[in-house]
């Protein structure tokens, strides 16, 4: 393992034992305060999801102070969603490598990867996960705001208050799907990609096998400097 | 009436059994409402105002006797009139005091999450612990008569007690006590079922009026308070009471099946990651291609 401290620009070479820039100091940020949100979200709303799970909401300051935040909170990791798409918007459509990729799947499963075709910055499992937080944190949003304001849609279309219940619960459990995916693969199949979500960097050889097209890229852009 | 019917018997978002859980008393209590005696003189509303310590709060004007539209988390008790047009063409005025109806299976404890937030007494008084309450708002979306209203400010649910106070102590709710008519009873729900059927009997058989009758909603188990109307297949026309209120489904589900369903998968979820690594493992880097360096693309 090489240190990091013979790297001087952001962006090095991709030679053996050095490191390239994954994530820049914004994207870092910006993830962890969506971590951040989205976590007390599912802290809180798991501890209104059962009685079982109610004691929960005693780590986070007890219920009313849970029952306070939980919505302003998702209000910000919807912003901090936003932020997101702002920022990767321009890596996370699917290409055709991705659906070469996605075909080969199995592959990635059983950790098989020099099978796999090369893919660019984010694999479409990535992809896949950015957008169903994306749209899932959307239908929260909204059906958040109807348990929210609960009282402010009359009684004769309280049907909505039932939609805003179902759909807040379908979605909930979407995202912590995807989000007990995420934090598995990159905490614990891939230990690299949370070092580089938290110091930013990825070993060359790591790029090389996972991301080849990116690597390709990054590379290519430093040499021809 | 003693203490002794105030033991609990059910508790919202409480994992496991209450303390009264088995317990059957005799002493159900209960209101009855005459709607055929009422006169709309409101002597309730200001009888529930006085003994629970709120102040008036600002009426509406809407051309009629209504002073406003629905009972608020400071108003519990509000007589909702309904100029309802017979067959004939004949005009009456219909007048039914609206308040919590006590079901004997609450749709607002089933729906929510907040340990002890919602007790039902085992005389069948149904009671908001504001202590516990969390202001989520989900005793709302539970309850098919649309009773629990919000505080802003406390950030609580309020509504009415049925005077759980009162009872306790032996006296009747404060707004039985104030009706001029003689319209409201209260006492055992046997007696005040027996009351209305035979109220009801009256009215058919010494009126003419057909199709009174008792409504005592079988869809939540019966209530604590219960109406005799003059047409009990009509319930709409009485400030909009619900012909054959239930939890709403979604509530049931929810608070039932759909919990089983989510707390499986994500177990299931975690279980499934976990033998994926014991199976699989971390993904280890096989790096065959260390002239990377020399721009050539590193094809395997």
């Amino acid at each position: 393992m090489s240190t990091s401290h013979v790297i001087s620009s952001a962006r090095t070479t991709g030679e053996s034992g050095g490191k390239i820039l994954r994530y820049t100091l914004g994207e870092r940020v910006h993830h962890w305060l969506g971590a951040l949100f989205y976590t007390y979200c599912l802290i809180t709303g798991l501890a209104f999801w059962s009685p079982y799970m109610f004691w929960l909401a005693a780590i986070v300051g007890g219920g009313p102070t849970a029952r306070f935040w939980h919505p302003w909170f998702g209000v910000a990791f919807t912003l901090s969603l936003g932020w997101m798409y702002k920022m990767w918007r321009g890596d996370l459509a699917a290409t055709d490598a991705d659906r070469g990729w996605s075909k080969a799947i199995e592959h990635y499963i059983k950790n098989d990867d020099e099978k796999l075709p090369p893919v660019g910055r984010f694999n479409y499992g990535q992809k896949l996960f950015f957008w169903l937080m994306f749209f899932g944190v959307i239908l929260l949003l909204i059906s958040g705001l109807g348990l929210w304001f609960v009282e402010s849609i009359p009684w004769s279309l309280r049907w909505l208050r039932y939609l805003a219940v179902t759909v807040h619960v379908v979605a909930a459990m979407a995202t912590i799907g995807a989000f007990i995916i995420h934090i598995y693969m990159s905490v614990f199949m891939e230990p690299e990609s949370f070092q580089a979500m938290i110091h930013g960097r990825v070993p060359g050889a790591w790029a090389r096998t996972y991301h080849r097209l990116w690597y390709e890229q990054v590379t290519k852009d430093k040499s021809a400097k | 009436m003693s203490q002794a019917t105030l033991a609990v018997r059910r508790i919202s978002g409480h994992a496991g059994a209450a303390p009264g859980d088995d317990v059957e008393r005799d002493y159900q209590v209960c209101k009855l409402v005459d709607t055929t005696t009422c006169i709309g003189c409101k002597a309730c509303e200001v009888a529930c105002l006085e003994w629970n310590g709120y102040t008036f709060t600002d009426t509406v004007f809407d051309n009629s006797y209504q002073t406003m539209p629905e009972t608020t988390w400071n108003y519990w008790n509000l007589i909702k009139f309904n100029e309802h047009e017979r067959e004939d063409g004949s005009i009456t005025l219909l007048m039914r005091k609206d308040q919590c109806m006590h079901c004997a299976d609450p749709g607002c404890l089933a729906a929510c999450p907040a340990d002890g937030a919602i007790v039902q007494y085992t005389n069948g008084i149904v009671d908001f612990q504001q202590q516990n309450c969390i202001g989520c708002g989900y005793c709302v979306s539970g309850c098919p008569f649309d009773i629990p209203k919000f505080n802003p400010k406390t950030k609580k649910m309020f509504k009415c007690t049925l005077c759980v106070d009162r009872v306790s102590e032996g006296l009747e709710p404060a707004c039985i006590k104030s009706c001029p008519t003689g319209c409201l009873h209260f006492g055992t729900k046997e007696d005040m079922l027996d009351l209305a059927e035979t109220r009801a009997k009256q009215l058919r058989e010494n009126y003419g009026i057909e199709k009174a009758g008792v409504y005592d909603p079988a869809g939540v188990g019966g209530t604590g308070v219960i109406y005799v109307l003059h047409d009990v297949t009509n319930p709409e026309a009485y400030g909009g009471l619900p012909k054959d209120p239930s939890i709403p489904w979604v509530v049931k589900f929810w608070k039932g099946p759909a919990k089983w369903i989510g707390n499986l998968a994500m177990l299931g979820g975690i279980l499934g990651v976990t033998l994926h690594y014991l199976r699989y493992g971390p993904k280890e880097v096989h790096d065959n291609d260390k002239d990377a360096k020399n721009g050539n693309g590193g094809k395997p």
